[in-house]
């Protein structure tokens, strides 16, 4: 108990000490190519690099006299950017996991489908989003149109489902040949052989994928949000404040750093939920 | 043999790949219920291949195996094997109650049958308490009584061992050999058991099964007539010193560098 008590403290700390090492090395950076007038590579000033606190302080400003403070409507955008993302992730990682389990299975869709899916990725996704977001705004199925967010989600899908099929086909072809071995002794069935040995093989696997995913989720859907004129997330914030950029560039920083907050808050949930899910040695836990 | 016969293989050969090596040539054994096979020869003689094509992981190239008068095949969609492996093969994600109750899940038993029979199981090997315990929390000796556990949870007609004491500490071995000499006579169970341990095949058995390699013949067979049940004292008595002398001797007849694999 001591000791766990001990280690959550020493996180702290570290975690402590990383932000104050990442400040005084932006700080620092700033105070030396000031003091020095070096230019290279690029001018430092408090339009390129502002203050941190400047950036932090934004936050707790209203826009404008009498109004709500910046992180109000952070908070509120970040909410909805996360539902986008989440609602992707969700998409994404089922398509994934169930393209890649055939994948597994079957041998010959290796060479048929993996180069495209590989190749789905190369499409830089700043050129995707508008078809995608713009394209399918007329889309209707059966009398019901997608909300406009719906839309953005499945951008947010399409940066998430690659790493999900990749390590789905990595994990289930992990399992110990033994212990398909033992199933076999057991004459099982293959529909029980997958479920009860390859996927929980998997896990570690799909975990490391889903970390990656719902960091991808989160910026998919934040350019999603770009070509879509949506104003209610983060992205519409980041156009709004890209105008401003050389009257308030700590505005913009600070939209970052809301973005950075939600993509990591998604990454720690994707954490917690593997802890409470995936049993494995200490040793095997990444 | 006077007692009903569970195990049966004829004219047995298996050759790996095209035209490639042969493992095992012309295999006739035959084995009763409730007896103890050690199966023992130098690495390469096939044991473990003959184990496999019995509990049929493996298909012979001729000759045909029956088990309780049915195909290898039929026995095993019959669930009539429990087999164990050097490694313990544990699923890391279950408990150790879990890992013993997968061939009852796979059988469709019911929650409340199997919690049951684990528990039995458990005393059985003597790990109660243990069953939260995930596989990797155990010893390498624990994790393999879990192993034997599950292999005999539902209770298969025979027990198929593929040196499953080989990867243990002598004194660890020693321990399991007796253990399992309980369970064998408290579930009357039939076990085929592959080892290269010479004084562990005569220990245990009430046959020793002597093979050859290149390719994997059976030699000779080799009654093993020490009193049961066998104790710590057994290992003492100046049979059993015999018997691993025969058996030994019968190794070293068959042809092979047999000292490097002792």
């Amino acid at each position: 108990m001591r000791s766990r008590i001990g280690s959550a403290a020493g996180r702290v700390a570290v975690l402590g000490l990383v932000l104050v090492g990442l400040w005084a090395l932006w700080e620092g950076y700033r105070k030396l190519w000031e003091s020095t007038g070096w230019t290279r590579p690029f001018p430092v000033n408090s339009t390129t690099m502002p203050h941190l606190h400047d950036i932090v302080g934004a936050l707790f400003d209203p826009l404008r006299e009498g109004e709500p403070l910046l992180a109000r409507y952070l908070f509120d955008a970040a909410l909805f950017t996360a539902k986008e993302a989440a609602v992707g992730f969700a998409i994404g990682a089922t398509i994934g996991f169930l393209l890649g389990a055939l994948i597994a299975r079957f041998g010959v869709l290796q060479r048929g489908v993996m180069p495209y899916v590989v190749a789905s990725q190369t499409i830089p996704i700043l050129a995707l989003a508008p078809i995608v977001v713009v394209g399918l705004g007329s889309v209707s199925v059966a009398g019901w149109t997608p909300k406009d967010w719906m839309r953005v989600s499945v951008i947010a899908a399409y940066l998430t489902f690659f790493p999900v099929t990749v390590n789905t086909v990595r994990g289930l072809r992990s399992a110990d040949p033994a212990a398909v071995e033992l199933m076999e002794s057991y004459a099982a069935r293959d529909w029980s052989i997958f479920w009860k040995l390859r996927v929980p093989a998997a896990m570690p696997y799909l975990f490391s994928a889903f970390k990656v995913a719902a960091t991808a989720s989160v910026v998919g859907a934040v350019i999603g949000e770009l070509p879509s004129s949506i104003q209610d997330g983060l992205g519409g914030w980041i156009i709004n404040f890209n105008q401003y950029y050389a009257l308030e560039p700590e505005n913009l920083w600070a939209v970052n750093l809301v973005a950075a907050l939600l993509g990591i808050s998604f990454f720690l949930l994707v954490v917690l939920v593997e802890k409470l899910v995936v049993h494995r040695p200490p040793e095997q836990l990444v | 043999m006077t007692a009903e016969t569970v195990v049966a293989a004829r004219g047995i050969s298996k050759t790996f790949g095209k035209g490639g090596v042969t493992a095992l040539q012309d295999i006739d054994m035959e084995v009763g219920r409730g007896e103890f096979i050690s199966l023992i020869g130098p690495s390469g003689c096939g044991k473990s291949t003959l184990l496999r094509l019995i509990g049929d992981l493996v298909e012979p190239s001729s000759g045909e195996i029956l088990v309780n008068g049915k195909t290898a095949h039929r026995a095993r969609l019959d669930r009539d094997y429990g087999i164990v492996f050097q490694a313990a093969v544990l699923y890391d994600w279950r408990t150790v109650a879990k890992n013993i109750a997968l061939p009852l899940e796979l059988t469709g038993w019911s929650r409340a049958k199997r919690a049951e029979r684990v528990a039995e199981m458990l005393k059985l090997v003597e790990l109660e308490g243990f069953e939260k315990h995930y596989p990797w929390q155990l010893s390498g000796g624990m994790q393999q009584r879990v192993s034997i556990a599950r292999a005999l949870s539902f209770s298969p007609d025979l027990l198929l061992m593929d040196e499953p004491f080989g990867a243990l500490d002598e004194m660890t071995r020693e321990r399991l050999n007796a253990e399992l000499l309980r369970i064998w006579a408290e579930t009357g169970s039939t076990v085929i058991f592959v080892t290269h341990s010479i004084s562990e095949a005569v220990y245990l058995s009430t046959r020793v099964v002597v093979m050859s390699p290149r390719p994997g013949r059976i030699t000779s067979v080799i009654p093993i007539d020490l009193p049961q049940p066998r104790t710590f004292e057994t290992r003492e008595e100046p049979r059993f010193f015999e018997l691993v002398t025969e058996v030994r001797e019968a190794l070293h007849a068959s042809g092979e560098l047999v000292g490097a694999d002792e």
